[in-house]
């Protein structure tokens, strides 16, 4: 759809990036991808986000608009065709950010905070943490999604990308330290839910192969350590 | 108009994010039951009502709870849009808004912490703090600039979500012996704007409070 000039600066493995990428397709909006180097950070992206220095920035007619979770609710209202990423009672929206508050600033972090971890008793104890979480998750699933599909209902939402967009590093953390994050037998709803986003046709060209993310990671701590 | 029931605000009298909520509800004449919370003695109310966190501000509006104060203020904003809306309505105005609310609420751990070591520390690390504490208001005033207030010609989102903080100047300032004013005059002087709006004043204790209530926590702390 001709919706102006409408770029993205990225990265392909970036889950935040990510969550741009599929607002952007549930409104089809088509965007001009640009590659970032995050070892060697472009002007643009320097004088676009000056604050953070990060990416994913969406620029709307030259404007930039940065902070994933800024751009999702700016996509849901610049292009209002096409399916709604946020519900429009006042209510469930609140719900909605509120969740998306909780995967950014307490969850997904301590994915980070497992990754980081030495030795087999902090891994454990971390994982406990993130196991507690996971039941407040399947929890929340179950009252918001009232027996359909998504979060968002019939079809994918804001909550379903927040949270979606992160399994690709989830499952990469999954293969590299040998654990199960997302155990299907303490969060059966949450574990069909992720088989049914990963599948959809609008997610599953965007996000990216557990496999491909450890090589990445990989090859990223290589370079920086060779620094 | 809704009766007073219908929405209750659990709060505590210090906390800056209540204050958002008390401004926002104040700006727009909304009545509502303010229920002060003792931090120290949770009531069951604030457990079941926000049983992730069980932090305030929590606003119950017809049974429902929202919590997190910038989700409440949206909320707020939101329900109540028809009268002095907070959040600009063109889309990129909104997402700047957002952008910046955010941003003082990624530093506020950094506020809070390095406000901590402002009023607590001493020697080199206070220096430090206050540093750091400075420069964070020194972006929000580039962010300012000329402009009367964050939202333009009247009190907007960012507005609300920063005036809060400024009720604990004065905390900072006397425990750590700088002038804030000093470092970013025109901050202040958007804040001394916003404290001639009386839903703003009324809605803030006097800083003088906050600092005896700083006092309280650093005796107890052990810190005077």
């Amino acid at each position: 759809m001709a919706a102006g000039n409408v770029k993205l600066l990225g990265v392909w493995a970036s889950p935040f990036v990510n969550r741009v990428e599929i607002a952007l397709k549930i409104r089809s909006i088509e965007s001009e991808f640009i590659q970032e180097n995050l070892l060697n950070k472009s002007e643009l992206l320097l004088k676009s986000n000056p604050v953070y220095k990060k990416i994913p920035v969406l620029f709307h007619d030259e404007k930039p608009i940065c902070e994933s979770l800024v751009i999702l609710q700016y996509i849901d209202e610049v292009w209002p065709n096409g399916p709604s990423i946020l519900h429009s009672d006042p209510y469930d929206r609140a719900i909605s950010r509120f969740w998306a508050a909780y995967i950014d600033e307490k969850w997904f972090p301590l994915v980070t905070e497992l990754r980081n971890a030495e030795g087999k008793e902090a891994k454990t104890a971390v994982l406990e943490k993130i196991y507690e979480g996971n039941l407040l998750l399947e929890e929340a699933f179950i009252k918001i999604s009232k027996g359909k599909p998504f979060f968002g209902g019939d079809s994918i939402g804001y909550l379903d990308v927040v949270i979606g967009s992160l399994l690709g590093w989830v499952k990469a953390q999954e293969i590299m330290d040998e654990v199960k994050i997302l155990d299907e037998t303490k969060m059966p709803s949450l574990a069909e839910w992720d088989d049914r986003f990963c599948s959809d046709e609008i997610v599953k060209d965007i996000i990216p192969q557990p496999e491909k993310l450890v090589e990445v990671y990989r090859k990223y701590q290589e370079s920086f350590y060779k620094k | 108009m809704e009766g007073t029931k219908n929405v209750v605000l659990l709060d505590f009298w210090p906390s800056s994010f209540g204050m958002r909520q008390r401004i926002a509800l104040a700006l727009k004449g909304i009545e509502y039951e303010a229920r002060e919370e003792n931090l120290f003695d949770k009531s069951p109310l604030l457990l079941e009502m926000n049983s992730v966190h069980k932090k305030i501000p929590v606003l119950i509006h017809n049974g429902n709870s929202i919590c997190e104060s910038l989700i409440i203020l949206e909320y707020i904003d939101q329900v109540w849009h028809d009268k002095y809306p907070l959040l600009p309505s063109h889309p990129y105005e909104r997402s700047q808004a957002r952008f910046w609310a955010d941003y003082i609420d990624k530093k506020y751990l950094q506020i809070y912490s390095t406000g901590r070591r402002v009023w607590s520390g001493e020697g080199e690390d206070q220096e430090k703090a206050k540093k750091e504490f400075i420069e964070i208001f020194k972006t929000l005033e580039g962010e300012l600039g000329d402009k009367t207030y964050f939202g333009g010609d009247n009190l907007g989102f960012v507005d609300v979500a920063l005036v809060p903080f400024t009720s604990w100047f004065y905390s900072y300032e006397t425990c750590a012996n700088f002038s804030i004013e000093a470092e970013c005059p025109k901050l202040v002087a958007w804040a001394n704007r916003c404290m001639q709006i009386e839903s703003v004043s009324n809605s803030l204790p006097h800083p003088h409070n906050i600092y005896a209530y700083v006092l309280e926590l650093k005796h107890k702390l052990g810190l005077s």
